[in-house]
């Protein structure tokens, strides 16, 4: 009975009254939730000129937004940002991976308790942190290193993220040790073992983690704000709010930037939605 | 991404079985974990001792600590700033999570299906979630201009309401700020929520339908119990996610107008960043810890609960 796939059997609706009833659900759906973000793509492109007008139609196409952003140093906003994600991607897989190797591999006393501390750290929000985080940053214990106004402030604190720790150690398990153990017969060490064993075949898992990571690392705005000190280390993220603030700049410029800010997500979300989506739901659902 | 944290958290459960024995070359182990365990313990660790010893003591750069008990937290508990902000937080976590609840349950229910223009509704949807708050709060700040022809009034003029003032005004701010959290929130509900109605048996339809049950009542009776688990890992998450809020106060209000959205974090954050009051920010912030992590272990319970079916 195909009528009832779902739960309010809507497919099985016909009949005029209904599909018009129907596509107009769907379209006030769109509007609410996607208008806005297509209004974002489509002012960016046209002559905005008081804070009041956001559009949907296009009219009068320009780049004159972008050129207007680019001469308020847009561009270096956007470096910082992809410097900060990329640095902070690179450092958190090979965080991720070297750990996980370990917690998945070896069998030593105390695994179980530093699995336990790392799935602990997903308790503690960053927010919460903010402020011992800020005087931390400022005076690294131990080494005594001031990353405040450095990008690498922004870059170290993310490299060790427990979920992608947790996520490859899940995967790294389910290698056959079959592979491990001829490996270790032909004389290899751990690090060969590593490298051209259990990375390899881990290829899919490294995808998955590039995806949250990306993610993770572009959404952040609380630790680039306590270590940015001027516009030099702003990422786009922070830009916008001073964009927002400054009178000279118009809204173009505002929506030209946040339509910046607003891509990569957007695009990593829909080349690899299906990754995507089963990350986001497996564990809520299946448990 | 706060959005993961349950399936992380269901990883690591995981990770957790006992590990195979096998006795190879172990000593090295804690070269492989050492990167990981030292940034965590510099950037998680240490930063969470210091809020500790810092909310006990009176704070005083260059002079040196004072131990001063439960001082701290007896001064932000008996400030009504504090507890203004509290309850702000309150209204927006309560308000964000039930009407992301209901938002996203209408939209799962509307959208399910496997038609593919439904997938196509679906994604279009679902963008709010994946967009940086960043932009989020720099788009509605222009969405939300208060003058009559500033977008959002626009909008609600062609449908005869009349303008507001939204973020402007103190009697509309805290809710113009819980619909931008609504907006954010629901599609992710949706996802869940599509997740969820996915694992419903089809027969059960079948039979309640067989027994004369309308489309209602087999929502009611047959798809709404197979997700009540859903339901409480929805509520839990949607919970801890809005009591740490922050990000989208400072951008979008800063806090106010007259203090009328202040919440609790941007409250700590300026006692402890611009008023350098770092003992009575850091009990502040435990107060919220404390609060996110009884929610947080509610959630590991109703997922037990859940497993143990």
């Amino acid at each position: 009975m195909r009528q009832l796939d779902t739960a309010l059997g809507l497919g099985a609706v016909r009949g005029p009254l209904g599909r018009i009833v129907k596509v107009a659900l769907y379209a006030l759906a769109v509007f609410v939730f996607a208008g806005p973000l297509l209004a974002l793509l489509v002012s960016a492109f046209g002559r905005v000129t008081d804070p009041t007008r956001l559009t949907l139609i296009p009219h009068d196409l320009t780049l004159d937004n972008f050129r207007t952003a680019f001469d308020q140093g847009v561009l270096r906003y956007l470096a910082n940002s992809l410097i900060v994600v990329g640095g902070g991607l690179l450092l958190q897989i090979a965080v991720s991976v070297t750990a996980a190797y370990a917690l998945a591999r070896k069998q030593f006393p105390g695994v179980r308790l530093v699995l336990l501390l790392i799935l602990s750290t997903m308790m503690l929000p960053e927010e919460i942190l903010a402020i011992p985080l800020s005087l931390v940053l400022a005076d690294v214990p131990v080494i005594h290193v001031n990353l405040v106004g450095t990008l690498a402030g922004m870059i170290v604190p993310v490299g060790a993220w427990a979920f992608a720790i947790l996520v490859m150690t899940e995967f790294m398990r389910d290698v056959p040790i079959e592979l491990e153990e001829a490996a270790r017969i032909d004389g290899a060490g751990d690090v060969r073992i590593f490298w051209s064993v259990i990375l390899p075949v881990c290829r899919p898992a490294l995808g998955v983690l590039g995806i949250f990571g990306f993610t993770m690392i572009w959404d952040q705005y609380i630790l680039p704000l306590l270590v940015a000190q001027d516009s030099a280390q702003f990422t786009l993220a922070l830009a916008l709010r001073s964009l927002r603030a400054d009178e000279q700049v118009g809204t173009g410029v505002l929506i030209a930037s946040a339509l910046l800010a607003l891509l990569p997500s957007v695009v990593v979300f829909l080349a690899l939605q299906r990754q995507f989506m089963r990350g986001l739901t497996s564990g809520a659902i299946k448990g | 991404v706060t959005t993961t944290l349950v399936a992380a958290a269901a990883a690591g459960e995981r990770a957790a079985a006992p590990v195979r024995r096998r006795p190879f070359r172990n000593a090295s182990a804690w070269l492989w974990l050492a990167p990981a365990l030292i940034l965590l313990t510099v950037f998680k660790f240490v930063p969470m001792a210091r809020a500790i010893s810092m909310s006990f003591k009176d704070v005083r750069p260059y002079l040196g600590d004072r131990w001063v008990g439960l001082g701290n937290y007896r001064a932000v508990l008996g400030d009504p700033a504090f507890r203004a902000a509290a309850g702000h937080t309150v209204v927006l976590a309560v308000g964000e999570t039930i009407g992301s609840i209901v938002v996203g349950l209408a939209l799962a229910l509307l959208l399910e299906g496997t038609a593919r223009h439904l997938w196509i509704v679906r994604t279009a949807v679902f963008l709010p979630t994946v967009t940086t708050m960043a932009v989020v709060a720099a788009l509605w700040r222009i969405l939300y201009y208060p003058a009559p022809d500033g977008a959002l009034n626009t909008v609600l003029g062609w449908v005869g309401l009349g303008p507001g003032q939204y973020l402007d005004s103190p009697h509309t701010s805290l809710w113009s700020v819980l619909a931008v959290g609504v907006w954010r929130g629901a599609p992710y509900d949706m996802m869940i929520f599509l997740a969820g109605l996915a694992g419903v048996d089809r027969s059960l339809y079948e039979a309640a339908a067989a027994d004369g049950a309308g489309p209602l009542r087999r929502l009611w009776h047959v798809a709404f119990p197979a997700m009540r688990p859903v339901f409480g890992i929805v509520v839990t998450l949607a919970a801890i996610r809005g009591l740490r809020v922050f990000t989208e106060i400072y951008l979008l209000t800063n806090g106010g107008p007259n203090g009328s959205t202040e919440v609790v974090m941007t409250l700590v954050y300026k006692l402890g960043l611009e008023r350098d009051e770092l003992g009575i920010a850091s009990a502040g912030s435990m107060l919220l810890l404390v609060a996110t992590i009884v929610l947080t272990l509610l959630a590991q319970l109703l997922r037990r609960r859940r497993e143990a079916r």
